[in-house]
């Protein structure tokens, strides 16, 4: 166990590195950067700028494109500059590409995201020490709403395969699951906020303010969950230990809640892995609607500003999230099932 | 071999009257009774099909064109004129709803169509070679599991330009795992058949098996899974048209008409609920034609 723990975070180091260097190029790729959309600053400012987030690297222009490192140079000669030097400038981009690579990862290793591009007074690490426990109490509430909905639904149309409550539960389920959440997020805030005002519309200032969006984003959850639950409910109660329990004259309820739901849970378990990746997807749309300052909204609004730096460190601080996630999840569903065996 | 060394066999019995032929059932055959037997399938393939005609052939029908602007007579609610009422910009929200539709279901098909590809063939692949290389593919799926794939299509979008195409191979290319995993299991049980001794006997080559003899016997499971992957590429364009990253006004996806309609909802709720109902709607009918195929194609799945 301890060994397979050991192993498995060894192994999440190369997926981060993948997630690293896969946003890394993307930013590195996207054309126009990040001080050319803002009011034209003087050459000089620019370059020094470039220099310090270590897009423009000495080294790199005085080994292949000397040409660049003349003093006074203006935006448009070093433009000439780089058309009559095309090989030389790829090589030269391509070098300072290196070298920003390493700097970055050996920051990013330290826990150091480093300044944001667009607003260049506060660091990426504060925007995300302040979005971070925002996203993280707005997904715990969902999956609190979700695990309690579709545990429920679930265990009910199991119990009472194929009655009424089985067709309403799994009808209700496949509704969850095609109302898009960008749909049901604005119709309850019409009706609970804006005609019934039972519920505040936006913001994130206490209990009161996390229902409706904790309940949006957990709804689809709450269905998959609720089909999962049903699913592997009858899976279980046709094994010969559930007979074995019910030999033994235990009640229907106790054989339901201690026998049945512990093989019953398995893929509801597995399913919650990969389901903490849409929530944070879902996040991105749910903090946009209801208003709430988290890491989706920051993600997004970075995103838009181009300001990459931000963006960048969401996306991998997600991965993390979702790694250790996984581990935690298939950790669990050793202790739950005795046929898993930790290799 | 001379021909006449195989004699056609005489007949054990002979009868004057022909016997009554007996029907054989096909798999399919089986598969399409069982589906139209599930009636709340039979109904979503039928709203679909009036979707899919509403979007496609509607807008002739309507006098309005999605992006003639007519601010005198701005964001009315539903009337004669205007079965769904107008925008903020008067323009006719019924015609918007249609062409909206066009592009989300164009993306839906063409995303979901890019992802069946790369899905396909790399499960098949994967699973017909086995060994290293199967283990090897199936590692990097598990990887790719758990990237959180959004965001980096966020990034994309944002970065190089929002464009159909774009949407069709950013969503496509992040949609396949499942399916990749699927035909893989396929495959891998169907490759040990007498009919793939024959074809190798034969002297097919390792393409013509995987995609003439393999991955036709695992249609089942590739046509299921693939009408639900439909809605789940829509929702995911509606999500990042809603985010603004989709099409671009005046164009309208239903992702883009869901988002003006949630802007304006405090006075004009119209604009919210016939986009959101008609995407909703869809959404359904789409989930429930894919839970009714997979009873009717594979009643082993049945949950």
């Amino acid at each position: 166990m301890g060994r397979f723990i050991f192993r498995r975070v060894l192994g999440l180091f190369p997926i981060l590195l993948v997630v690293f260097t896969m946003s890394f190029i993307l930013m590195r790729a996207a054309p126009g950067g990040p001080f050319d959309a803002e009011k034209p600053v003087p050459a000089e400012v620019k370059r020094n700028l470039e220099r310090q987030y270590h897009m423009r690297e000495p080294w790199c222009e005085a080994r292949f494109l000397p040409a660049l490192q003349e003093p006074g140079l203006s935006t448009e000669a070093e433009r000439q500059i780089r058309a009559e030097h095309a090989g030389a400038s790829r090589i030269e981009q391509l070098c300072t590409g290196v070298f920003q690579y390493g700097w970055m990862l050996s920051n990013y290793v330290r826990g150091d995201f480093g300044p944001s591009y667009k607003y260049k007074d506060r660091s990426v690490n504060e925007f995300i020490r302040s979005g971070l426990p925002v996203t993280m109490q707005l997904g715990l509430v969902a999956v609190c709403f979700a695990l309690l909905i579709g545990l429920g639904a679930g265990l009910i149309a199991a119990i009472k395969q194929n009655e009424w409550q089985d067709h309403a539960s799994m009808g209700a389920a496949l509704l969850g699951i095609s109302v898009p959440n960008f749909v049901l997020g604005p119709v309850l805030i019409f009706i609970f906020s804006l005609t019934l005002l039972w519920l505040p519309p936006a913001r994130w200032d206490g209990w009161q303010y996390m229902i409706l969006p904790g309940f949006t984003l957990g709804s689809v959850y709450a269905a998959y969950i609720a089909r999962l639950t049903r699913g592997g409910m009858l899976e279980v109660v046709r094994q010969d230990y559930i007979r074995t329990a019910r030999a033994k004259g235990l009640s229907e309820k106790l054989v339901i809640l201690r026998h049945a739901m512990r093989g019953g849970m398995l893929p509801v378990v597995s399913y919650l892995g990969p389901a903490l990746a849409g929530l944070f997807t879902g996040s991105i749309v749910i903090e946009r609607i209801f208003n709430i300052p988290g890491m989706g909204r920051y993600f997004i609004d970075a995103a838009l500003n181009r300001d990459i730096t931000l963006a960048m460190a969401v996306v991998v601080v997600n991965a993390v999230f979702l790694l250790v996630a996984n581990l935690v999840v298939d950790v669990v569903l050793g202790l739950l099932d005795p046929r898993v065996r930790y290799e | 071999m001379s021909t006449d060394v195989i004699q056609p066999r005489p007949p054990l019995l002979e009868v004057d009257e022909p016997l009554e032929e007996i029907e054989g059932t096909s798999l399919w055959q089986d598969a399409w009774r069982r589906l139209r037997k599930n009636r709340m399938a039979v109904a979503s393939a039928g709203i679909l099909l009036f979707v899919v005609l509403f979007c496609v052939f509607g807008p002739w029908f309507v006098g309005y064109s999605f992006e003639e602007q007519n601010l005198a007579y701005g964001a009315q609610g539903a009337s004669g004129a205007h079965w769904f009422g107008t925008d903020l910009h008067g323009r006719d929200l019924l015609v918007r709803t249609m062409y909206g539709g066009r592009i989300s279901l164009l993306v839906g098909l063409c995303a979901t169509a890019v992802s069946l590809t790369i899905g396909v063939s790399y499960g098949a692949i994967s699973g017909y070679f086995g060994g290293r290389l199967d283990s090897m593919m199936m590692r990097i799926v598990d990887i790719l599991y758990t990237i959180p794939f959004m965001f980096v299509v966020i990034l994309f979008l944002v970065l190089f330009g929002r464009s159909l195409v774009m949407l069709f191979v950013a969503l496509g290319a992040v949609s396949w795992l499942t399916m990749a995993r699927i035909v893989r299991g396929q495959v891998l049980s169907l490759k040990q058949s007498e009919f793939i001794d024959a074809a190798r006997a034969s002297g097919v080559g390792h393409f013509g098996i995987i995609f003439r003899h393999l991955v036709p016997n695992a249609l089942g499971p590739i046509i299921v899974y693939t009408t639900l992957t439909i809605p789940r590429v829509m929702l995911e364009e509606a999500f990042l048209s809603y985010l603004g990253l989709g099409v671009q006004p005046p164009m309208a996806s239903w992702g883009l008409l869901v988002s003006d309609g949630a802007n304006a909802m405090t006075f004009f709720p119209h604009m919210l609920l016939f986009p959101g109902a008609v995407l909703t709607l869809t959404l359904f009918a789409l989930n429930f034609l894919g839970d009714g195929l997979r009873d009717a194609l594979d009643p082993r799945m049945r949950s």
